[in-house]
Formats: C-alpha cells, sequence, structure tokens
C-alpha cells in the first residue's frame, strides 16, 4: 500500500513538471504581456527594458527553470496585472472557487444518483421519462447558454435571484464565505446549479446504467425472492454495487468542476480562481497563468490518487484481486 | 464679493441638506482598475478609480473642459515661455488631515517621472519643478510647451509625508520586489474616499466630507460601490434587474433593450477614439501580400482606390447599429486641428476605386493580410469583415487574421504586419498627440505606433516645431498644413470615431465623458 502510493506520487511529480513545460512553452503563443504593462505612450526603449526586467528575453526552458526554482520556495512572484504576490492573490479567490464547486459537486451527486435511481426503478414510468428527456437538455446545452437562460428567468424577469457576484461574505481567518448569509446563499443558487446541471445529467445516466444492469444480476432475485423489502433491495445491495464507477466518473467530474468554473464564474462574475485565470490570460499574466495551471495539475493529480485509494476502502474485492494477483 | 459669498451660502446650504440624504450609486463596467497606485499605470479603469479618490492640478470636467483642480489657475511666466507658473489651492486637506503644499506637487511629479511610472512619457519635456513658496509651483520645460496643463490632467497629487511614513516613495518596479503600500492603500484629496476593496470584485468609496469643492460639485452620491462585470450580457442584466445603477461598455446589441426598460435610460456621446486602417507604404516590398517584388500599398492610388472603397455609412448602419461616426481624419471633433471638412472628406465610389487600381496597374487586384484584434475596440473584428468584402469590389482579396489583442498589438510594435487595424485617443485634446505618435517617422522615441513605414523628413520637421512654438495661431496653421499632407498622401485609411454608452437609471444625472472616465462628484441623484 504504502509503495503504491510513494510510486503514485512519484509520477505526480513528474506529470506536474511535464505540465510546466508545456505551459511555458506555450505562453508565447498567448501574446506579449509588454503592451498590456505599457501605456501607449511607451517607447520602443522602455518595451526593452521591461522585457529584461520581466525575463521574457530568455528562452523559455530558462523562464521556466526560473519560475521553478522560486516556487517551491512558495514565492510565484508578482502579478503583472494587479502588482500583488500571486499566492496572496490565488488564497484570495479559493474560498469563492471551492464553495460554490461543493455546492454544485453536492448538488449534482445527490440529484444525480437520487434521479438515477428513480429512473431505473420506475424504468416505465411517464416521470422517469420526462426525467430522462429534460437531462438530454443538461447534457446538450452549453454552459454559458444555461447560465444567461436563468440569468434571464430569475433575475431580470422574476428579481428574485441575483445576477452576479458573491453577495455578502463574511470573513473567518484566511477564508471569505457566503455560507453564513442570506445575500451569499442566495448568490450561490444560479451559479451552481449553471456548473452542477452537466455533471447531475451525467451522473444520473451513468447510476441509472449502472442500477439496470444490477437489478438484473440474480443476488438481486435472490433478495427479492428472500421477502427483503423493496427499499433494502434497491438502496442497500443494489445501490451500493453500481458505486464504484460513479465514484471514479464523481471524483474525476469534481476536478474538472473546479478547473472548469472558468465559463460559469465568467457569466456570473463569480471571484473565483477561473475569472482570475480569464483575466490573466486576456493580460498575458505569466506569473498567474503558470501559478493556476500548477494549481490545477496538483489538483487533478491528487484527486486521481484519491479516488483509486477509495476503491480499496469501497470494494473489498479489490483488494483480494491485487493479493492474489501479486501471487500469481 | 458680497454677492459671490451669498451665493456660496446658499449654494452651501442647498448642498448640506441635499447631502444629508445617503444615495449610493453602484457602478459596474467591464474592467478593474489595476492597482491604486495612481503613477503606476497609464490606463483608462485604473485612471477613472483613481479621479474619485486623488485629483490633479487641472481636471477635465464630464464634457471635456479643461477645469481648475487642486491649481487654481496656471500661465506661462511673461519673461520665460519655458516655465509654467501654477498657483495652487489654498486650504486643501488629504484623507488623512496632512495639508496640501508646493512641495507634494514637487514630490508627485518627480514620483511619477521615474523609471517605473507609468505617467512619465507625459512629462518628459519637464526639466524641473520647484516650489517658489507653499502655494505656487513652476515647472520649467526643456523649451516652451504651450500643451503642458493638456499633459497633467491624470497626473494626480500625493502626499509627500503619507509616502515616505509608508515607505512607498518609489513607484513599484514590475519585475517581482514587493508590493509597496499605495498599490493598496490610498490618502488623496478628493472627493470620496476608499473603504474597502477587493481587486477584480468589489470598491467602495464613501463621500469625503471635508472636501474643498463640497459647495461646488453636485456631491450628491455619498457611496459608491463599484463591482466590474466583466460578461456583457451579465452586466446588462444586473442593470435590467436592477442590481446596479449605472453602467458604462453597454453592448450595442442591448442599447435599445435598455432603453426600452422603464426607468432606465442610455446616454450616447461621441468617444475620444478613432478606429483605422494602417498600410505599410514604406517599404519596396512587403511580407504578406501576393505581389512579388513591389509594394502596391505603396502607389497612392492603390491606397485612395482602397480608402473609396468603404463604406463607412454601411459599417456604421450593419455592423454598428448606428452607434459610430463615420471618420475621414485621425481625430475626433473636439481635439484641436480637426475640421468638419477632413472629417466627411471620403466618399464611397467603387467605380473609381476600380479605375484608380487600373491606372496604378492591378487591374487583376492583388491580395493582402489584413491583422485585426478581437477584444479591443467595439466590434472590431466584425469592421475587419465588412471591409474584406468591401475591399474586394474593388479587386483587393483580404485575407483576415484576428486575434487577441495581446497577439495584434506586438505586430504593430514590431512590425510584422502589412495592414492593420487600430484605434487612437487623443488625451492631450490636440493634434499633435496624432502626429507624434502615428506620422512621424519611426524612432525608438518617437513615431512609435506609427508602423506604415512613412517617412517625411519636411514634416518631421514640422511635428518637432510644434512642440516649442508658443504662437498659437501660428502653430494651428502648422497643424493644418500637417494634416492636409496626411490627407492628401493617405497615410491612413480612418473609419469612425467609436460612440461611448453609458447605461443608467432615471435617477441617475450625468453627461457622457468623452474619455469613458466619470467622476462621481458631477453625479445627480433624484
Amino acid at each position: 500500500m504504502l509503495a503504491y502510493i510513494i510510486r503514485r506520487v512519484a509520477q505526480s511529480v513528474l506529470v506536474l513538471l511535464v505540465v510546466g513545460l508545456v505551459a511555458f512553452s506555450m505562453f508565447r503563443f498567448v501574446g506579449d504581456p509588454v503592451d498590456n504593462m505599457l501605456g501607449q505612450e511607451r517607447t520602443q526603449a522602455d518595451i526593452e527594458r521591461l522585457r529584461v526586467e520581466l525575463g521574457l528575453d530568455q528562452p523559455f526552458p530558462v523562464q521556466y527553470g526560473k519560475f521553478l526554482g522560486q516556487a517551491v520556495q512558495g514565492n510565484f512572484g508578482l502579478s503583472y496585472r494587479q502588482g500583488r504576490p500571486v499566492a496572496d492573490i490565488l488564497l484570495e479567490r479559493a474560498p469563492a472557487t471551492l464553495e460554490l464547486a461543493a455546492v454544485s459537486g453536492l448538488m449534482a451527486m445527490i440529484g444525480g444518483i437520487g434521479l438515477g435511481v428513480f429512473t431505473a426503478i420506475r424504468r416505465r414510468g411517464l416521470g422517469a421519462n420526462i426525467v430522462m428527456t429534460s437531462s438530454l437538455v443538461g447534457v446538450s446545452l452549453p454552459t454559458f447558454l444555461i447560465g444567461i437562460l436563468l440569468i434571464y428567468v430569475f433575475s431580470v424577469e422574476l428579481n428574485w435571484l441575483p445576477s452576479f457576484g458573491r453577495g455578502e461574505v463574511v470573513r473567518l481567518g484566511g477564508w471569505t464565505t457566503g455560507f453564513l448569509t442570506e445575500s451569499g446563499l442566495k448568490a450561490l443558487i444560479l451559479p451552481s446549479i449553471t456548473l452542477g446541471l452537466y455533471q447531475m445529467t451525467l451522473i444520473m445516466r451513468l447510476v441509472r446504467t449502472e442500477m439496470l444492469e444490477v437489478l438484473r444480476q440474480d443476488y438481486i432475485r435472490f433478495a427479492r425472492a428472500r421477502g427483503l423489502r423493496e427499499r433494502s433491495v434497491n438502496f442497500r445491495h443494489a445501490l451500493k454495487n453500481t458505486m464504484v464507477p460513479v465514484i471514479t466518473v464523481t471524483g474525476l467530474q469534481l476536478g474538472s468542476i473546479i478547473a472548469f468554473a472558468i465559463i460559469t464564474e465568467t457569466v456570473f462574475q463569480w471571484p473565483g480562481v477561473g475569472l482570475l485565470f480569464i483575466n490573466a490570460i486576456q493580460f498575458v499574466d505569466i506569473p498567474v497563468m503558470a501559478a493556476y495551471l500548477m494549481l490545477i495539475s496538483v489538483m487533478f493529480v491528487a484527486i486521481n490518487l484519491i479516488v483509486d485509494l477509495l476503491y480499496f476502502a469501497i470494494d473489498p474485492r479489490l483488494r483480494l484481486d491485487r493479493g492474489t494477483g501479486a501471487k500469481a | 464679493m458680497k454677492i459671490t459669498t451669498g451665493l456660496a451660502t446658499a449654494a452651501l446650504l442647498a448642498s448640506t441638506s441635499l447631502s444629508a440624504n445617503a444615495e449610493t450609486l453602484r457602478w459596474a463596467r467591464a474592467g478593474d482598475s489595476l492597482t491604486l497606485d495612481p503613477h503606476a499605470q497609464n490606463e483608462g479603469p485604473t485612471h477613472t478609480l483613481a479621479h474619485q479618490i486623488y485629483e490633479p492640478l487641472i481636471i477635465r470636467d464630464m464634457s471635456g473642459a479643461f477645469q481648475a483642480a487642486l491649481a487654481t489657475d496656471w500661465a506661462p511666466k511673461e519673461d520665460d515661455p519655458t516655465v509654467w507658473v501654477f498657483n495652487l489651492r489654498q486650504g486643501v486637506t488629504y484623507h488623512d488631515g496632512a495639508e496640501f503644499t508646493a512641495e507634494d506637487v514637487v514630490f508627485s511629479i518627480n514620483r511619477a517621472k521615474t523609471d517605473d511610472s507609468g505617467m512619465k512619457e507625459l512629462l518628459g519635456s519637464i526639466v524641473e519643478v520647484r516650489a517658489v513658496d507653499d502655494h505656487t509651483v513652476e515647472f520649467v520645460t526643456d523649451g516652451p510647451n504651450p500643451i503642458l496643463p493638456s499633459n497633467l490632467t491624470n497626473l494626480f497629487m500625493m502626499d509627500s509625508g503619507w509616502a515616505e511614513a509608508n515607505d512607498t516613495v518609489k513607484v513599484q518596479d514590475v519585475d517581482g520586489g514587493e508590493t509597496t503600500y499605495a498599490t493598496t492603500n490610498t490618502n488623496g484629496t478628493g472627493a470620496f474616499k476608499l473603504v474597502s476593496r477587493e481587486p477584480d470584485v468589489r470598491t467602495v468609496l464613501e463621500r469625503n466630507d471635508d472636501y474643498w469643492g463640497m459647495d461646488e460639485f453636485p456631491m450628491e452620491v455619498s457611496e459608491i460601490i463599484y463591482t466590474p462585470i466583466q460578461n456583457a450580457a451579465t452586466r446588462v442584466a444586473a442593470l435590467l434587474s436592477g442590481e446596479v445603477d449605472f453602467i458604462q461598455d453597454v453592448p450595442v446589441q442591448d442599447l435599445q433593450r435598455v432603453a426600452d426598460s422603464d426607468g432606465l435610460v442610455v446616454k450616447t456621446a461621441a468617444q475620444n477614439r478613432t478606429i483605422f486602417f494602417g498600410m505599410h507604404l514604406g517599404p519596396d516590398d512587403i511580407e504578406n501580400d501576393n505581389v512579388e517584388g513591389e509594394n502596391p500599398l505603396a502607389d497612392i492610388r492603390v491606397r485612395r482606390a482602397m480608402n473609396m472603397a468603404i463604406d463607412r455609412d454601411a459599417i456604421k448602419q450593419v455592423v454598428m447599429r448606428g452607434q459610430s461616426e463615420p471618420a475621414g481624419m485621425i481625430a475626433p471633433p473636439f481635439v484641436n486641428g480637426w475640421t468638419e471638412e477632413m472629417d466627411s472628406s471620403v466618399s464611397t465610389d467603387v467605380e473609381a476605386g476600380k479605375a484608380l487600381m487600373a491606372e496604378a496597374g492591378y487591374e487583376d487586384g492583388f491580395s493582402i493580410q489584413l491583422d485585426c484584434p478581437n477584444d479591443r475596440y467595439i466590434n472590431d473584428e466584425a469592421i475587419c469583415q465588412a471591409a474584406v468584402g468591401m475591399l474586394g469590389q474593388i479587386g483587393v482579396t483580404v485575407n483576415l487574421d484576428a486575434k487577441p489583442k495581446a497577439q495584434h498589438f506586438p505586430l504593430i510594435s514590431s512590425g510584422g504586419t502589412d495592414f492593420y487595424m487600430l484605434g487612437w485617443g487623443v488625451p492631450t485634446y490636440d493634434s499633435e498627440y496624432v502626429f507624434n505618435f502615428l506620422v512621424h517617422t519611426r524612432s525608438d522615441e518617437i513615431g512609435t505606433w506609427n508602423a506604415t513605414g512613412y517617412s517625411n523628413a519636411e514634416l518631421d520637421a514640422k511635428i518637432a516645431s510644434l512642440a516649442s512654438e508658443t504662437d498659437l495661431d501660428k502653430r494651428n496653421a502648422t497643424i493644418a498644413d500637417i494634416w492636409s499632407t496626411v490627407q492628401d498622401d493617405v497615410l491612413y485609411l480612418p473609419i469612425h470615431h467609436q460612440v461611448l454608452n453609458w447605461g443608467m437609471t432615471e435617477s441617475v444625472g450625468t453627461e457622457v465623458s468623452p474619455e469613458d472616465d466619470p467622476k462621481m462628484k458631477f453625479f445627480t441623484m433624484n
């Protein structure tokens, strides 16, 4: 077990280094930050001077090396755009994204599993068919369109919910939370629906398919024949056995909820790291882009690792298989 | 004198009764200020926020006209045209209570002249600033500089004592030292004080009740909540749903929607920005065309034909939905040197254009790449697409390459483009600024945005003479002279002057400023 974890961590570090290298080789194609940083009155001499100061005249492996050297000491540099330390900015923005991701992830899990079980059990019912059909909307509509539609209906027409921002936040140490105020909670509703809808339908369809598969198994028939209550059969015996693939997908999706909250955050002006990244790309704010990409890859790698470890916890057979596999 | 005092008292009474009301202005625009340091960046949204908190010696009011701010009057010294004398306003205090004096002006100008300042180019002609007494300052320039005051309208005054006490005497350098105190803290003389700020999220300001201009300006806004909203649709939705009172940058396709809504108004004015195409006409051959061994753009007949082919009215109607002023020159109407005749000089004539192309030996046309930004100006890419079709009619096959501004502008800086879109504003309201950057032969110091390769020594000499000509009539004659050469040589293809749109609730009263920089002390709220 420990050897496995160590091996996975070593692999992860390698992945991170490669991601960083690819990222730095791409930055030059994003554009040149110098023109954004100097006003229109800048002279050619200013451009040259700034380029040297920022090290942009160096080849990208050198720039990458410099970044890594500082990053291992916890220094991600200063944002070109805001002139403040990148680490501070990321820490300031992370709570917004994490809270949004947590709420939409939770919504997607509960809604997805609940509806998945429902549509599997009442496979031919009218309700299940309606849910299945409308879930197509969730899968096929692009996120920004859902966001704009929700804003139009609930903010502009009905005036129930705010169209942008995070509402009032409460500061708890280094963390800011929107969970403790009414406006903060209200502000969470539309963005988390927008962000979670796709994941919810995905989980729902997955749970349904797996459930249908499991419900056909012999042990379910035996359970029924034994006269167990329907509830117990469905949830204790059937649902539990569908969870391994569901957890894999959910875990990976949680990563993408955080990483790809970019669009939702842009539509709702949600002050998280996704919006920060979009601004950074437009400005070619290399320190912010680099730190963000590294952070996201660390997160993906970590989630993958945790998901792998969860398999062992949920499914005892895997432990057994592994053991026998090693002997053979 | 008695009468004015009486009036002032009346105004004082009126304004105190008004100021008793707490009026919050919730304000949104696309971008946020980049830094609170008033000298670090020469950039629109940054200056706009700074204008609420800090003040320059002279401001432009909402119509763009000069108005006294921290200086009460200014004039060149009688016996020496290289010195400007500024008399400072007395009894002005900073938000922390310190008094504003001549020493602060000297400090602020010198701070803004340092290498890391974004404002230093505007102050290039200043050799020395000296305090004559506590409320008189002299600016010594390297030659007579008749338009010095127009370079000072975004040059904010900081308290030297505060800067020293907080170790923020220097402007932050960009290559990654420490953040300086002034980047995140303020101490100005302005009408509003900073209460809190989260960059890109929310900035809250409150009225400075000790402001020297409490009686001179409406000062009806008691609190400003400024939230950048990047996405245009969301910004409009926030106004429609009543979550904000005032937005800048209303997208043209939503203007009607906002104007038709109950309780909302859209106000419009010509912006200080002209959109145009530049052509690499200098060299004998260019890279991005299909003509070998010669440069079609070097032929004035081709440039004239291209100018005639572009239907500016069609671009206005179709691409801009009526929100632009077709242009014949790169200067909006309020800039010194603008004439109606030059600005309406081009008319669309495809047949004449074809004839000119044939005369120049290009009856079969040629093809060329047009470089265009897609996130900088209003509908920039769509304008380029329209131009592609229009130029096609005279046989110029245009390959459009549209990309983000961060990739587009380096092409212009480095000379990697032969045909490009650019927009130009004239912050000094004087044509010399246009000539210095767009017309003068390109060098390290001057002509920095002239990517056309155009070089005319005679014209350069005339442009240089503007800087020190103190006889304004003579100077204006030279300006007219330079413009006529620029127009005759078809140096650029002007498209239009951008139009600014501000959306607001009916209770907000303001004019639209051509600089797109609302100064909230001028706003009325009812």
